[in-house]
Order: structure tokens, then C-alpha cells, then sequence
């Protein structure tokens, strides 16, 4: 879907970084929406272009979808955006119907919830050797948010139900980073969260997820190359 | 019983809550604000209720709403979900175009992520530069939430949501005590006339409407609610 040719008036563009796990929510979503658009690969780590100063000058962060020029930032607020300005794209709608409010409110406490692995997974990858207390309490939010997810999930195929929704978009960029956490925090998914670790296999099987997200390994060189840049031992 | 214009049943709703959050005024100012009739029970967080811990397992924090027994959590979710399950009653608090929701959505996550974050350090932090720190930021985004205010009226309204009360306004408008609780409190303003004069005439706005004037916490109270707060944390401090 990235790269095909595109009426300028319905234009999409994503600014994105390659490891970005909020950005892969947004592929994931336009992928599963089979919408193309433009793939624009921003250097985070060098100079910003002046397209994302201009695009997102509050925060000069990624993921920014342009659609006919127009910036929506905030990575929630463009899967929300996507359903509601391209009801007749692909697939269910990532929310749950206007029908049902309270299955939507669920919706919306879960994904932003699921920012929590992040959080919780960068503390635990930036502390420094001796920090032995602190890390202790970043594996101990860890591991209670997978469990809180896994508990959510229970036994249904998605956090959507049958849907590939709005949470499990929302969660699933976060499953490359988790074996780095894994050693950085010495837990393991598969013990902590039995089903969310099946629900990731099962997820890995999604072309929009296979071919947006990237390997674990990958995911963890770019941590080592992070922990370097901030002088992290 | 208040019912909604549209004469639909509205259910049974029951609000949790503590009188000073901020967070818990937001979800009363959208049920005024929606002429929603709701029960109150006030919470004790150093003795949390049955009922709290069993509908906020995660959290354990208020407020949650419970409509016919199911709960919402998270004010943000609250306060669209009560957009969402009473859509036929007054003027949403989303607009109805998609990009501007989104733009909406922008400055949600703007207020939560940055004013909200560096000013919640202004009470939980113990050393004093920290704080006045936490307070510099705090001051610097609502710098920033100016231009968004004047982004999302485009000169429509005082309001975020233009001539009508929108999703930001009641997220703002919850924290209008604390806002007002700044200067007494750090000598700082937080919305001042001279400095954010959009979000200082919205202020003024806010407070003209019945709603909040209903469920507007009073700001002495407040004040001194806040200084029994930073004084916990600095016996803490002292204790370590």
C-alpha cells in the first residue's frame, strides 16, 4: 500500500521513524485499512526536517499522518481519524460502533493503557547498574501491566473480540521491545501473560503486523544504540 | 429524575468521586452540563470502598462512573463515553467533523501529557527546585495551550469548542479551582490575563455557566486541601 499512486486531494503521508512503535500503529491501521499513502522516513536522530517542524511543532515528535496537507498528530488520535474519514475503507472499524458506548469506552481505557509496557519497559532499559531499588519497581509495574492485558484478553482471540480492533493495534508494535525487557527486567511473558504471548503469535500472522513490525533483534541493537547516546552503562 | 431531551431512559448513574480532584469535577461538569441526573458517593481513599476497588481494579482511583451497574473509568474516557451513550441530549462535546475531532484529540493528550504531568510533579516532589521547576513547565504549557485554544475556536467562540462547551473545555474546565489555587499557592499564575488572555477570558467564561458554578469545588477549600498534600509529602521528605 505504501508507494502507490494517490489523487493529491485524498493524499495521505506518514511522517514515521522505522522503530517507532506508535508510528507501526499507524501503518498497522492504514495497512489493515488497505488505504495507500506515502511513507516518509524522518532522521529522529539527526536533524528534524522542516517538514515535521512544520507539521508538529508542538512536540517536532512522529507519528504525524498528513492527509491532503492537513497534520494529525498524537498516534490514537490517527487511528481514531482514520475510521472516522474513511468509514468505507477495509475492515471493521478499529472502534467498536457508535451503537454500543460502552464497548468504545473499554476500547479507549485499553489503548491508552497499553502506552503503560512502554513506559514502564523504557524505565526499566535507561537505569544505570546500580540502580538495584528502582529497577525493582519498573519490573514490578511490568509485570503487573501484562497481567492486567492478559486478565483483559482472557480467552478472546483479540482485545477487539473477533475484531483485530483498536487495542490491539494500539498494544501490538510493543511486542518486538518486550524480549528486551524481558532481560533487562529478568521476567518472562510467557509466565507472566500466557495468553497475551499467544495473542502475539497470533497477531504475527496479520500481514499489516508481519510487514510493519521488525525483529526483536533489531528492536534491541536500537536500544544498546540509545543506552550509548544517553551514556546509560 | 432529570431526562434527556430526546425522552430516551437514561438509566441509573452512579458517579465516585473525591471533592477536591480535578479529575472527578470533569466528570461532574459533563453530566451538569448534559442535565444528567446522577448519585454522588464520595470516596475515602486512605479506605477504599468495595465498590471502588471491584470497578477499578486497575486503577483503584477515582472517578469512575457506573451506568446500570457497569463502570468507566479514566476521566477522558468518562467524559466521552458520556458524550457517546447520551448523544441525543444538548450539543456533543466532539465536533462532528473528523479532523477536528482529531485536533480535539490533539489537545486532550496536550493537557494530560504536559500541563497536567508537569503540575502534578508540583505537589508529589519534595525538593524545592524541582518544584519550582515542575511549575516553569507547567506555566510554559499553558503557553502553548493558548495557541491551541486559539487553534480549535478559530475565532468561533471563547470556547475550545468555539461558541458551544466542547471535549477540551470540560477537560480544562474541571481544573478551573486548582488553576485559581495556583497563585495562593506557589505565587504563580498559571492562566494569567497578561501572558494567555484567550484562556484568560475562557476562564471567565467557564465559570459564567450554570454547570460549573454547580460543581466548581471552592478554591480556598482547595488551597487548603493542596497545602495539607504538600505537607505529607514534605514529613515524608523529612522522615527519609
Amino acid at each position: 500500500m505504501a508507494g502507490e499512486q494517490q489523487q493529491p486531494e485524498t493524499e495521505l503521508v506518514l511522517l514515521d521513524f522505522w522503530v517507532s512503535p506508535f508510528g507501526q500503529r499507524c501503518r498497522i491501521a492504514l495497512a489493515e485499512k488497505g488505504l495507500p499513502y506515502e511513507y516518509s522516513e524522518q532522521d529522529l536522530l539527526g536533524a528534524k526536517s522542516d517538514l515535521l517542524l512544520r507539521s508538529n511543532p508542538v512536540h517536532k515528535k512522529v507519528p504525524v499522518l498528513l492527509h491532503a496537507g492537513r497534520p494529525v498528530c498524537e498516534s490514537l488520535a490517527i487511528l481514531a481519524y482514520l475510521d472516522e474519514a474513511f468509514p468505507d475503507a477495509a475492515g471493521p472499524a478499529l472502534l467498536p460502533s457508535a451503537a454500543d458506548p460502552y464497548a468504545r469506552a473499554r476500547a479507549r481505557f485499553w489503548a491508552a493503557y497499553s502506552d503503560r509496557v512502554y513506559e514502564a519497559g523504557t524505565r526499566l532499559w535507561k537505569l544505570k547498574g546500580g540502580e538495584a531499588r528502582a529497577k525493582l519497581q519498573a519490573r514490578a509495574e511490568i509485570v503487573e501491566v501484562l497481567g492486567n492485558l492478559d486478565a483483559e484478553l482472557g480467552e478472546k482471540e483479540f482485545f477487539g473480540g473477533e475484531v483485530f480492533g483498536l487495542v490491539d493495534v494500539a498494544l501490538v508494535p510493543f511486542v518486538p521491545w518486550l524480549p528486551s525487557y524481558e532481560r533487562y527486567g529478568e521476567f518472562s511473558v510467557e509466565e507472566t501473560a500466557p495468553r497475551l504471548a499467544a495473542w502475539a503469535r497470533r497477531c504475527a500472522e496479520r500481514e499489516s503486523v508481519a510487514r510493519s513490525l521488525h525483529p526483536p533483534e533489531k528492536v534491541d541493537e536500537f536500544i544498546t544504540l540509545l543506552k550509548k547516546v544517553y551514556g546509560i552503562e | 429524575m432529570t431526562q434527556p431531551r430526546d425522552g430516551g431512559e437514561v438509566g441509573e448513574l452512579k458517579l465516585l468521586g473525591l471533592w477536591s480532584s480535578p479529575f472527578v469535577t470533569r466528570a461532574k461538569l459533563a453530566l451538569q452540563i448534559k442535565g444528567l441526573s446522577y448519585e454522588y458517593v464520595e470516596e475515602d481513599l486512605s479506605n477504599k470502598s468495595e465498590l471502588l476497588l471491584s470497578s477499578n481494579p486497575v486503577h483503584k482511583a477515582v472517578p469512575v462512573l457506573i451506568h446500570d451497574g457497569k463502570p468507566v473509568c479514566e476521566s477522558s474516557v468518562i467524559v466521552q463515553y458520556i458524550d457517546d451513550a447520551f448523544a441525543g441530549t444538548g450539543a456533543s462535546f466532539l465536533p462532528a467533523d473528523p479532523y477536528n475531532r482529531a485536533v480535539a484529540r490533539f489537545w486532550a493528550a496536550f493537557l494530560e501529557d504536559k500541563l497536567v504531568k508537569s503540575w502534578g510533579r508540583v505537589f508529589s516532589t519534595k525538593a524545592d527546585e524541582e518544584r519550582a521547576e515542575a511549575m516553569r513547565e507547567t506555566i510554559a504549557a499553558a503557553g502553548v495551550l493558548e495557541s491551541g485554544l486559539k487553534e480549535c475556536s478559530g475565532g468561533q467562540g471563547p470556547f475550545f469548542g468555539g461558541d458551544s462547551v466542547g471535549y477540551v473545555d470540560v477537560l480544562l474546565g474541571g481544573m478551573v479551582s486548582w488553576i485559581k489555587a495556583a497563585e495562593p499557592l506557589s505565587g504563580a499564575k498559571i492562566i494569567d490575563a497578561a501572558t494567555t488572555p484567550l484562556l484568560a477570558a475562557w476562564m471567565g467564561r467557564i465559570c459564567e455557566l450554570d454547570a460549573a458554578k454547580a460543581v466548581l469545588p471552592d478554591v480556598d477549600a482547595v488551597v487548603e486541601y493542596a497545602r495539607g498534600v504538600q505537607a505529607r509529602v514534605a514529613a515524608a521528605a523529612a522522615e527519609n
